[in-house]
């Protein structure tokens, strides 16, 4: 269960200001996909579009498709609550509810919508989900403490375990790692690798060897100055952005000449 | 490195038994020090020489306090400057402005519940608290004052009517300011409706209590004719000084939920409202609770708005859609400015009193009670 992201043409706005110009890019499914760039160049703009989580920032909006399996998210009549239980989110600070339990932070995506789930249900899809964020052997014996008493590595991994419990297509990770230590780090990169068996992911990282490490392929994001839009400047295998990018500009970032 | 830490160490711990008669050497970072006993020794000087002082005009404890409490801040701020240096100085009048302050804002406090708490609790016995003042009149006072008997007559129904006025304000504003709040919060985005609403709740925040009491009597005249005096009217007046007061709190704590587990909800596909009340209120409900606990203390007290729309009652009467009512605040009034017996006045003064410590008393529970209810909501921490 996972689906391809395709975008044709896209424009993203915050009022009137353009923030990111003309992306074209095609994500496979079941692949990890890096985008990196300098700060501000409008990564994780771009990110948010993809589950339409852009609109909620007041005066947001785009211009152009993004596709899922085919299907526009932007066309009219699509419920953006629909479009963001197929493509999950997973923040660059954790973020667990602070009023709920490890477990009730993990059946979130459940309770909140107010579905009926049973009890072994919920304790299966609990292991299941915690499990799958490499979580479940350090807090099996707590889940009824409060998600915010955990280690910030350990409440990120909540925090993916709670977007995998609503089974979505799609994961995108905006800067995962970036408030975390070196081994929350490796865990969480170890675990994206083993996500790609089942989900599509598409990561934001401001760190070229964790692009490197993780990726199947990156797109590089660069803003030609201060009040302009953000573009896709090149978008091919890691490999190839890292060792052998055609376009001057990745060449420069990646080998830290940049400036 | 370690062969010089092993050799230090011997003589160190020999100086430590023995120190060595060279005096040390003065520490550059250091500065003069008062010692511990300065603060103390001051206080006691200053209260020494306020006494002197306060003796030459004719002495009181008032004029004693204020006078060792000048002398003592005058006296160690001008010590700590001439040891310390002048920063220090400034420091310790600061410190002790501070205080000084803090004393001033609690005598009114303490010299409220002293008096409350001498003059009401003779008047508190199981007769006041569970008999209304029904059948009391100006003879039975009399009767009590000549023959040396208790007082008869309590508050029973004032109490019930404080308590059923106030909680069917709640009733009706908790759920009009709540709703406002998220409106304002959540959607209404600054927008012009949004802005108009501000202004409104803050103009409402500033109507006099008697206005509002006349708004409510001046309505339920328009609806079921002039002499419709009951529980509810009063609940309606009340409500309208509480739902500024809900809406401001409210809006304040769902202001400082992180937008982030807003979105961390709208990632996982939860729909809005939901998210509010799901996500959103439970990250809030103790301060929302507080809030509105501080609301109800406030208005729990008024007396004007509560003689224009409920009037006054003697008797039981447990009906606010029927009926005149009494509430603790307007027991209070009439029972001190038309005391039910003119002769012999004292009987009334001692259930005023006494209604006046249950007020008190009622109000501290019911801030314990939100303390509680918060602590019971508050977001849990820990392992």
């Amino acid at each position: 269960m996972s689906k391809r992201i395709d975008v044709k043409d896209l424009n993203v706005y915050y009022s009137k200001f353009l923030a990111v110009e003309d992306v074209n890019i095609e994500i496979e499914a079941k692949s990890v996909t890096a985008f990196i760039g300098p700060s501000g160049c409008g990564k994780s703009t771009f990110l948010r579009t993809l589950n339409r989580m852009h609109e909620v920032i007041p005066g947001g909006r785009v211009e152009g498709e993004v596709l899922l399996d085919g299907d526009n998210l932007y066309e009219p009549g699509v419920d953006p609550v629909t479009v963001r239980s197929q493509i999950g989110m997973v923040f660059q600070r954790p973020n667990p509810f602070p009023t709920m339990s490890i477990k009730d932070n993990v059946l979130a995506g459940v309770k909140l919508n107010g579905k009926k789930i049973s009890r072994s249900d919920a304790d299966s899809l609990v292991e299941k989900s915690l499990r799958g964020a490499n979580l479940w052997n350090e807090v099996k014996d707590r889940l009824d403490k409060p998600g915010s008493g955990l280690s910030g590595g350990q409440q990120q991994r909540l925090c993916i375990a709670r977007t995998i419990a609503v089974k979505p297509q799609v994961i995108l990770m905006d800067e995962p790692c970036s408030a975390l230590d070196p081994i929350s780090t490796l865990a969480i990169e170890d675990l994206i690798n083993e996500l790609k068996s089942e989900f599509t992911v598409v990561i934001v990282t401001h760190n070229m060897q964790q692009a490197a490490r993780v990726s199947d392929k990156t797109a590089f994001f660069n803003i030609a100055g201060t009040g302009k839009p953000g573009k896709l400047i090149e978008y091919a295998d890691t490999a190839t952005i890292f060792s052998n990018p055609s376009v001057k500009a990745t060449e420069d970032y990646v080998s830290g000449r940049f400036g | 490195m370690s062969a010089t830490t092993t050799r230090k160490t011997p003589n160190d711990s020999r100086n430590v038994q023995n120190p060595p008669p060279v005096a040390r050497k003065r520490n550059s970072l250091a500065k003069g020090h008062l010692p511990r006993w300065a603060v103390p020794g001051i206080a006691a000087a200053a209260l020494i020489l306020g006494a002197a002082a306060s003796t030459l005009g004719g002495f009181s404890v008032a004029t004693l306090a204020i006078y060792t409490a000048i002398i003592f801040v005058i006296a160690s701020t001008v010590i700590t400057t001439l040891v310390e240096g002048p920063r220090h100085g400034k420091n310790t009048l600061a410190t002790n402005l501070v205080y000084a302050a803090f004393l001033l804002a609690l005598i009114p406090l303490a010299s409220v519940l002293f008096t409350v708490l001498q003059k009401g609790m003779p008047g508190i016995n199981t007769h006041f608290l569970f008999h209304s003042m029904n059948g009391i009149t100006g003879a039975v006072d009399n009767a009590s004052v000549e023959n040396g008997a208790p007082v008869l007559g309590g508050a029973y129904h004032a109490v019930i009517g404080t308590l059923l006025i106030t909680l069917w304000s709640t009733v009706i504003s908790v759920p009009v300011g709540m709703l406002t709040a998220i409106y304002l919060v959540e959607y209404g985005k600054n927008g012009p409706l949004a802005r108009a609403i501000t202004f409104f709740v803050d103009v409402m925040t500033g109507i006099p209590s008697i206005v509002a009491g006349l708004f409510a009597t001046a309505l339920f005249a328009v609806l079921l004719g002039p002499t419709a005096r009951m529980g509810i009217v009063a609940a309606v007046a009340l409500s309208v000084l509480m739902i500024p007061t809900v809406v401001r709190s409210t809006e304040e704590m769902l202001k400082i939920v992180p937008n982030e587990l807003r979105e961390a909800a709208y990632a996982l596909g939860v729909r809005k409202w939901r998210t509010i009340a799901k996500v959103v209120i439970p990250t809030a409900i103790s301060g929302i609770a507080s809030g509105v606990t501080l609301a109800i203390a406030r208005v729990i007290g008024e007396t004007a708005p509560i003689l224009v729309t409920a009037g006054l009652a003697n008797n039981i009467n447990v009906n606010v859609f029927g009926n005149w009512m009494a509430t603790l605040p307007t027991f209070i009034y009439y029972q001190i400015l038309t005391p039910t017996s003119p002769t012999n006045v004292d009987p009334s003064i001692q259930r005023a009193w006494a209604a006046a410590l249950l007020l008190i008393v009622m109000v501290m529970v019911l801030n314990l009670g939100a303390r509680l209810v918060a602590g019971l909501f508050a977001p849990k921490k820990g392992r």
